[in-house]
């Protein structure tokens, strides 16, 4: 069984998730890369050293140069004849472009796949990761997007993939033209699809020691969130509220800090990869779904946390 | 223009689902239902746009069991001019969807089909995008800003890390994200007049699509719960294990 | 808050409330007068979102109502089968006789939330209008006359100010208003103010009732079988007990119901209920089962000494707003739904002729009833347990129903408010509660967890001090903050007892009355939030 996987990419570099979706690829067999783009050689040679890829097919040409799901559909669609699988990571162009295609080839796609059983067979939250629904899918080509926190990526060196252009459909729609991209680069992320997120709670004391987390998320390109007692407490404004009642959230890094863990505040960041709890008082719900916790009172931790980021930076 | 909006019936955002004891999936009889957000959200801006003038007619459109006649009625109590329900036993999966949605605009013309992004049930995010490539329209995903300018829409999407415009040619299709707008309240008497605005109800049949689901689903479990990890006694240990250990700084 | 602009829209009956008094008296309206226009709202998010209750119902009032339930397919399901009544010590328990009004032959157990939701289908069919999501917030009043009621805005902020998607309040004008709020309707609460419906009655007693609905494995349940017990937890002044049935599938409805006239400051209903579950008489049930869902809810007790005047200029006040609930029995949808098919009944006759401001051939029609033949038995059974503690009262009541009939030459009286009874915090002694397992035993924010409450955040807080500074120096100094502890839903907290000052969390709020009975000086006030907010209920509650 032969896979081909869409390679997300930014900035001249294939993105993790990306590599994470080879990873859950090579899981279904021989695995085939497509980069597509205006401009990407430099792309698909640094592709080609990923780990898992035995191909990848470089698109060359304007029409792909904002990912526009359009072309990028009928582009898939004519490769697409050579493959049981097309993957694409469970980012916003493959989220965007991977289910058109589905529709393009009468197939119904699963999306965010969290773990694969079997060629045909799927796992995938549902109801907000409230539930996991096995799937087995019917149809005789698999369209999946993969999410990127579930599978390990695949080493972005070390491979020793073929290079070759795809052949171009003669004829791309293009019923979309980008205007302008305008990324929040230097901003902090925003809360529900940031990579880190450091959160503070009652135990911050005052909306003032919230400056306190500001360095830190600084150092590690995090989002503030807060739990709802900090919001209540009126700490910090609704928005920054994680929990139940307000953003569910499930970032790679979950640091909570001075939050007791209410399971309301939990329902909204219990998806995390890793959480990290740091609370005065050891017997904190809190502690019993971090996976790394300290206790210790968070004025003498916060700053020696800093101190200690910007050593390693 | 005319627009098209498909609103689903889906369990209350409120409500924890619970899984059914045999597995099969979650329960959903006698569970609040009500109008997907993200739906509600493209209801919202089919509004405003006809408030704006842009829009002539809003048809909201819903695939489902009898009971989506409700939410089709708040859906007319926000603003729109009438409805039509294509009754369905099971819920059609999203490629069903796209196809009865494609022949409703095909039988209504509209120049703008506003939906949401995803259910929050199933959470597939596909019927718009399947919807798009089954008409061969332009799409704009996952928006947070829509203007109309005569033939053409400016359509802000929320990307990985940031905003990016574009512009599509209509008719197209528009999925729209949280940040687009905060819905209005159905009001009390908004919900009494919708009463009286047309609801049509078809059969999915009788659209002559093809509603059989193309997956199957074998079981429905809950999470495994987190288990607590280890203590940590330092600063300095706590950044070497997420550096490390869990690699995730 | 009357908004600007406020539209308005008139019918002939407009019922507040859509539990099962409220459901009964729409239907049982237009089966008499099929052409009268009624409307009906409810506050929670749909209908039965907020409805509670054990339940074990008798069927006599349904009978009356539709005689063809079954048929309809009435979601009475589970026949009861099995009465136990048990008095428990901390490791032991005795079985008791059952008292004759708790024999449940014939009647059924249900979740009143799914019969609420088949009634109002009924109700719906037979053309009420039914508009669940807005609560009644104030009342209309014409020349003297209730004209109607008037719901709430939507999309006012936290700071009182319209918001963005304000959408101001509606006016339902009606001939004539049905209260049916439950318990401590807030409504009600100020009608009996303002016509004076309280003058010459017993105050009203109450019960705060606390539920868990649990999944139990399949080989342990058994449908029909009716638990209900008496003595530990509580100490013997303290009136209350637990139930327990098995019904539908595999579930168990667990439940607790404290008298809110107890003493002891210390005391939290809330921890009562959880540690009484380890109780052997209790666990066996509940082990290896599944927590499905929560919720709180306060009752009337007060029985007829307590029921206030029932009509007054444009309206009645019916079910458990106006304290029909049978204490013995420790049933109210036989009475509440009887109470609204009567009160239906002299609506009827009222449209037909000339519309009289007061509907006041109810009063009669409820003195004539089986109904008020019911509460006029068991009047005495509540207070004798006020007065002779909990086995005292038992064995009291045993004679005033079984020797008496319930025909006995006196009537014994509630002397106190609830609140009033509070005793200071070092008058009384602490109650340590053991802590939360996490698998049989729980604490409170989990719990409110699984009722699946929410309200929209900005909005004002619908829980005021009436006087903020009397908290300080009544419910800190002398009571130690009492609402932190009777509130099931965590609503009320102190989080530093150093430097005391309360948080409301009202978004806990799942809307059971008790701080606005229970508060020692009645200093919080309960208005209802914005429509759509509480619990939301699931079937099986």
């Amino acid at each position: 069984m032969t896979v081909l996987v869409l390679l997300d990419h930014a900035d001249g570099a294939v993105s993790q998730a990306s590599r994470s979706a080879v990873a859950a690829a090579g899981r279904l067999g021989e695995v085939h890369g497509l980069v597509a783009g205006d401009g990407v050689a430099a792309v698909a040679e640094a592709a080609a050293r990923i780990q898992g890829l035995s191909r990848v097919l470089v698109a060359d040409a304007e029409a792909f140069a904002h990912s526009l799901p359009e072309p990028l559909a009928a582009l898939l669609q004519s490769l697409s004849g050579a493959y049981d699988h097309v993957l694409a990571p469970a980012t916003a162009t493959g989220k965007n472009v991977l289910p058109r295609l589905a529709a393009l080839l009468d197939v119904q796609p699963v999306s965010e796949v969290v773990a694969i059983e079997g060629p045909d067979t799927f796992v995938r939250p549902i109801y907000a990761g409230s539930a996991l629904a096995t799937v087995r899918s019917g149809d005789a080509k698999k369209l999946l997007t993969i999410r990127a926190a579930a599978f390990d990526p695949a080493p972005a060196e070390g491979g020793t993939a073929t290079v070759e252009a795809a052949t171009l459909p003669a004829d791309l729609p293009a019923p979309a033209r980008f205007v302008s991209a305008e990324l929040s680069r230097s901003e902090r992320p925003d809360l529900s699809s940031a990579r880190v997120v450091v959160s503070g709670g009652r135990g911050m004391g005052s909306g003032e020691n919230f400056s306190l987390l500001a360095p830190i998320a600084d150092s590690l390109g995090a989002a503030i969130g807060a739990s709802r007692a900090a919001v209540d407490a009126g700490y910090v404004p609704n928005d920054y509220q994680v929990g139940q009642t307000g953003k569910i959230v499930a970032p790679e890094l979950y640091l909570a800090v001075g939050i007791s863990g209410a399971i309301q505040h939990l329902a909204g960041m219990k998806d995390s990869k890793i959480i990290v709890a740091v609370n005065k008082d050891a017997e904190a719900p809190i502690f019993a779904v971090a996976d790394y916790g300290l206790v210790g009172d968070l004025f003498t931790v916060l700053p020696e946390l800093q101190a200690e980021l910007n050593k390693t930076a | 223009m005319k627009l098209l909006v498909p609103v689903k019936r889906v369990i209350d955002y409120n409500v924890k689902p619970r899984v059914k004891a045999d597995n099969s999936g979650v329960e959903t009889a006698g569970v609040k239902m009500s109008m997907n957000p993200f739906d509600e959200i493209a209801v919202e801006e089919a509004v405003r746009l006809k408030e704006k003038g842009v829009a002539t007619e809003i048809v909201v459109v819903s695939v489902g069991a009898a009971q989506a006649a409700d939410t089709l009625r708040t859906a007319m109590a926000m603003g729109a001019d009438r409805a039509i329900l294509v009754q369905a036993e099971e819920a059609p999966e999203p490629l069903a969807v796209a196809k009865i949605l494609r022949a409703l605009v095909e039988r209504e013309q509209p120049r703008l089909v506003l939906m949401g992004k995803q259910a929050i049930d199933d959470d597939m995010n596909a019927t718009g995008q399947m919807l798009a490539g089954l008409l061969g329209w332009g799409q704009g995903t996952f928006a947070s800003k829509i203007e109309a300018g005569g033939d053409a829409l400016s359509v802000t999407r929320e990307v990985d890390g940031g905003l990016e415009t574009i512009s599509l040619v209509l008719p197209a299709i528009v999925t729209v994200d949280l940040r687009l707008n905060e819905p209005r309240y159905a009001s009390l008497p908004n919900i009494m007049k919708a009463r009286k605005k047309p609801l049509e109800t078809i059969a999915a049949a009788g659209l002559g699509v093809d509603v059989a689901p193309r997956l199957q689903t074998l079981r429905v479990v809950e999470p495994p719960e987190r288990k607590a990890g280890i203590r940590v006694g330092s600063v300095a240990e706590l950044v070497n294990k997420l550096r490390d250990e869990a690699r995730v700084i | 808050m009357s908004g600007t602009a406020r539209e308005a829209m008139e019918f002939d009956v407009v019922v507040v409330g859509g539990g099962p008094s409220g459901l009964a008296a729409a239907i049982r309206l237009k089966q008499l007068a099929p052409e009268a226009s009624v409307c009906l709202l409810e506050k929670g998010g749909e209908i039965g979102a907020h409805i509670l209750s054990g339940a074990v119902i008798e069927t006599r009032a349904l009978d009356e109502l539709i005689p063809d339930w079954k048929e309809k397919g009435a979601p009475l399901r589970t026949p009861a089968t099995e009465d136990r009544m048990l008095f428990l010590w901390k490791k032991r328990s005795v079985s008791l006789p059952t008292p004759p009004q708790m024999h449940n032959t014939g009647n059924y157990i249900v979740s009143l939330g799914e019969v609420c939701r088949w009634l109002a289908a009924q109700a719906e069919e037979l053309g009420v209008e039914i508009y669940p999501g807005f609560a009644a917030a104030e009342l209309l009043e014409e020349d003297g006359r209730v004209v109607g009621v008037a719901t709430g805005d939507m999309g006012i902020g936290r700071n009182g100010e319209p918001g963005p998607n304000h959408a101001p309040g509606m006016e339902l004008r009606a001939s004539y208003t049905l209260f049916a709020e439950g318990c401590r309707g807030s409504l009600a609460k100020q009608l009996m103010q303002r016509f004076g419906l309280r003058e010459g009655v017993d105050p009203q007693t109450y019960g705060l009732g606390i539920k868990e609905l649990w999944e139990i494995p399949k080989e342990r349940h058994r449908p029909g079988l009716i638990q209900h017990t008496m003595g530990w937890p509580l100490d013997k002044h303290t009136y209350g007990g637990s139930w327990l049935y098995h019904f539908g599938d595999n579930l168990v409805s667990y439940g607790f119901v404290v008298g809110l006239d107890y003493r002891n400051t210390w005391l939290s209903p809330f921890d009562e209920m959880q540690r009484l579950k380890n109780h052997p008489a209790v666990r066996r049930h509940l082990e290896g089962g599944k927590r499905l869902s929560y919720g709180a809810r306060a009752l009337s007790e007060g029985g007829l000494q307590s029921v206030p005047r029932l009509s007054f200029p444009g309206g009645l006040l019916i079910g458990d707003t106006a304290g029909f609930l049978n204490v013995p029995k420790i049933k109210g949808t036989h009475t509440a739904m009887k109470s609204g098919m009567l009160a239906a009944e002299a609506v009827a006759e009222a449209l037909e002729k000339g519309r009289p401001a007061e509907p006041r051939s109810f009063t009669r029609r409820v003195r004539r009833s089986w109904l008020w033949d019911e509460l006029r038995r068991a009047r005495n059974v509540r207070p004798a347990f006020a007065r002779y503690g909990q086995l005292g009262g038992f064995i009291y009541s045993a004679v005033d129903t079984v020797l008496l009939r319930g025909r006995a030459p006196w009537t014994l009286h509630h002397p106190h408010t609830d609140h009033a009874v509070l005793e200071p915090a070092d008058a009384a002694a602490p109650i340590a509660y053991p802590k939360p397992d996490g698998k049989l035993t729980f604490d409170k924010l989990s719990s409110v967890f699984l009722s699946n409450t929410n309200h929209e955040e900005d909005q004002p807080v619908h829980l005021r001090l009436r006087d903020p500074g009397r908290w300080r120096t009544v419910n800190w100094d002398r009571f130690r903050s009492p609402e932190s502890r009777y509130c099931p839903a965590g609503v009320y907290e102190v989080p530093d007892p150093d430097a005391p000052e309360l948080r409301i969390n009202a978004q806990n709020c799942v809307h059971c009355k008790t701080c606005d009975i229970k508060d020692p000086t009645e200093n919080i006030d309960w208005s209802a939030p914005e429509g759509g907010g509480g619990p939301n209920y699931p079937v099986g509650m």
